[in-house]
């Protein structure tokens, strides 16, 4: 039954018990990362080293969208010298990232979280500073 | 849905008995409980934005409410380049080259390009936290003195350590969030924005993170348009009164190059002093606001303060600042406010839909958010009643549970009684508290203000169209602390 739990179904029958919220990492500057310290509520739904492994995950996209390499120079450089009227028209190579960024935690809700009662939230709807973890009780389902 | 079933009975859910859009519970019986109100359009997020900004374009251009002094900037560079063009141009491309005017033309395109794009451009505005997060906050700070609804609780910060330098986050009061590093509110803007730098009334925009670079084109060119109009027009005038004429005669032939060297030689020098203050600013990563704060001078008389962003190489500070990847817009100005109907979730570009239904339906609109964290984060429409009864029960009773101490009424169907009550508490212990962290920026702002005149008594007689005064006093005041600064640190990556 929990398989087959879409997450349209279970808003439909669950109750949003409460939210956790994953804040921000500033050790290492200003970049975006996440802290990925096991927050006490979800102890009880999801095991500790997925959750790491999701949230580290992010960690690392997001460094790749904020990398200072030859790529995002040749952009920035070429952005310069057209007066920057290439961001008219052109996606940036962070717009790029956060697509596949939203497609990861898209992908991690259907496989693993929505299975648990669990729904991520993409940071970038919270302005990049907290990763909002919605924790379901299931009403419908009787088991609990 | 069947709690509908028992509100007020109205005529026109009975004559269109529509049937309830399956994918999104309960907002539609709301609407239709509400028959004075037209079925609403939804509404983009811009026209909900808190902050004190305006916009245009259906929410593609933002600027600050004051547009300050922004008319009177382009107006100078636009007539100074017109009387340029129009009259220096001709007599130069006779007697000298052609080029001039094509050098010129490639200059002014882009001081008007990076000057509209300073202007227009989301600085890195920070949307202001959604009332459960705000609700999270609270309850991991430690409030000593118990309820805090008399009067303003102390300004909380928050330690962290990079690159081994202890940096305090500052909690906003407005925002309700703890500022990231670098981050400043901005009350002229009453908003948060990343990295910065200061709020420029020449360009009438906050100058942050995303539009840093911008405005640093901005003033580089417009130094090189400047420079490049004066020497111009002195060649032209140097021309004219060759050959025994004299000067007032060169001036009475074209009065216009008067006009342009009397305002070009009162720019040039801020201009290129702000510049050079930005240059050095860049190089160093640092920020005017950090600079003038002296944050990482090591005034405080610890040797161990050096700035913790850099990364300890002239070249790779300019480069992650000017070509570094262009951040995002955090606000999304163009997306829609999740409404009660439901009906549409907007091209904003990057959410789950079930997502965004679900979460977003208790935070409609960053606008709704601060009045709906004073009552519960559900039951924020126009429609209270509606909405009460539109929402199933066991989310009301798990209310309780997500607010706990901010709204003092976490009961169901709050109502507009207690509404308005609460919302004076609230506002009473925001508007005292809100001062207080602003406080180094109206400092700062009354500070430049005073230099400000200063700098225009002594018979400036134009106004450069760049910040003054107090950029070029800090860039000398800098310039010194540069040769005492020895940042020891190891660069961040």
């Amino acid at each position: 039954m929990a398989e087959t739990h879409s997450l349209q179904d279970l808003r439909q029958q669950a109750a949003i018990a409460s939210k956790v919220f994953i804040q921000r990492d500033y050790t290492s500057g200003t970049i975006c990362k996440f802290q990925t310290k096991f927050p006490t509520e979800l102890e009880a739904r999801i095991e500790k080293q997925q959750f790491e492994e999701t949230i580290q995950t992010l960690n690392n996209l997001y460094a790749e969208a904020e990398k200072l390499g030859g790529k995002s120079y040749l952009e920035g450089c070429l952005a310069c010298l057209t007066a920057y009227t290439i961001f008219l028209c052109m996606e940036t190579h962070y717009e790029k990232v956060l697509k596949k960024i939203a497609k990861y935690i898209q992908e991690q809700n259907e496989k693993v979280y929505a299975p648990l009662g669990l729904l991520l939230t993409d940071p970038i709807e919270r302005g990049l500073r907290v990763v909002e973890i919605t924790i379901f009780e299931d009403r419908s389902i009787g088991s609990r | 849905m069947k709690n509908c079933e028992y509100q007020q009975i109205d005529p026109q859910a009975l004559a269109t008995p529509t049937p309830t859009p399956t994918p999104t519970p309960a907002p539609t019986p709301s609407a239709r409980a509400c028959p004075e109100k037209k079925p609403r359009r939804p509404q983009r997020k811009w026209e909900v934005f808190p902050g004190k900004n305006r916009f245009y374009c259906d929410g593609r251009i933002i600027v600050a409410r004051q547009s300050g002094v922004l008319p009177l900037t382009l107006g100078l560079i636009l007539v100074t380049s017109g009387l340029f063009f129009i009259f220096d141009c001709p007599f130069l491309v006779k007697h000298l080259t052609g080029f001039i005017p094509v050098i010129g033309g490639v200059l002014f395109v882009f001081v008007v390009i990076s000057l509209l794009q300073t202007s227009f451009t989301d600085p890195g505005i920070l949307p202001r936290a959604t009332p459960e997060e705000a609700a999270d906050i609270e309850k991991q700070i430690d409030n000593p003195t118990g309820s805090s609804s008399s009067y303003r609780p102390p300004p909380r910060t928050k330690e962290v350590v990079i690159n081994q330098q202890v940096v305090k986050l500052k909690y906003c009061f407005t925002c309700k969030i703890f500022r990231p590093p670098r981050t400043s509110h901005c009350s002229l803007c009453d908003n948060c924005v990343e990295r910065f730098d200061h709020h420029c009334p020449w360009v009438g925009n906050c100058v942050g993170k995303r539009n840093y670079r911008f405005f640093y084109t901005f003033i580089v060119s417009l130094s090189f348009l400047t420079a490049f109009i004066f020497g111009c027009v002195t060649t032209h005038l140097a021309l004219r009164s060759q050959g025994g004429n004299g000067l007032v005669f060169a001036l009475q032939e074209s009065p216009a190059s008067a006009l342009e060297l009397v305002v070009c030689f009162f720019s040039v020098w801020s201009i290129l002093g702000l510049s050079g203050f930005h240059t050095y600013l860049l190089a160093a990563n640092l920020t005017t606001n950090e600079d003038i704060k002296g944050s990482w001078s090591g005034k405080s008389g610890n040797e161990e303060t050096g700035n913790p962003y850099s990364y300890n190489s002239i070249f790779k500070n300019c480069c992650s600042v000017l070509c570094g990847p262009m951040p995002p817009s955090l606000i999304d100005r163009r997306g829609f406010v999740p409404s009660e109907d439901g009906a549409e979730i907007g091209p904003a570009e990057i959410e789950l839909p079930a997502a965004k239904n679900d979460v977003n339906m208790c935070t409609q609109g960053t606008k709704g958010l601060l009045e709906t964290a004073t009552r519960s984060p559900f039951l924020s429409s126009p429609c209270p009643q509606a909405k009460s009864q539109a929402i199933p029960p066991p989310a009301l009773d798990a209310l309780p549970s997500i607010t706990p101490s901010p709204s003092p009424s976490p009961s169901p169907g709050p109502g507009p009684g207690p509404g308005p009550a609460l919302e004076q508490t609230k506002v009473s212990r925001e508007r005292p508290a809100a001062t207080t962290p602003h406080r180094h920026h109206s400092h700062h702002r009354s500070r430049s203000k005073r230099t400000a005149q200063q700098g225009h008594n002594p018979g400036h007689a134009s106004n450069p169209p760049a910040s003054p005064g107090p950029r070029r006093s800090h860039s000398s005041r800098s310039r010194k602390d540069s040769k005492t600064r020895d940042p020891k640190f190891t660069p961040l990556h």
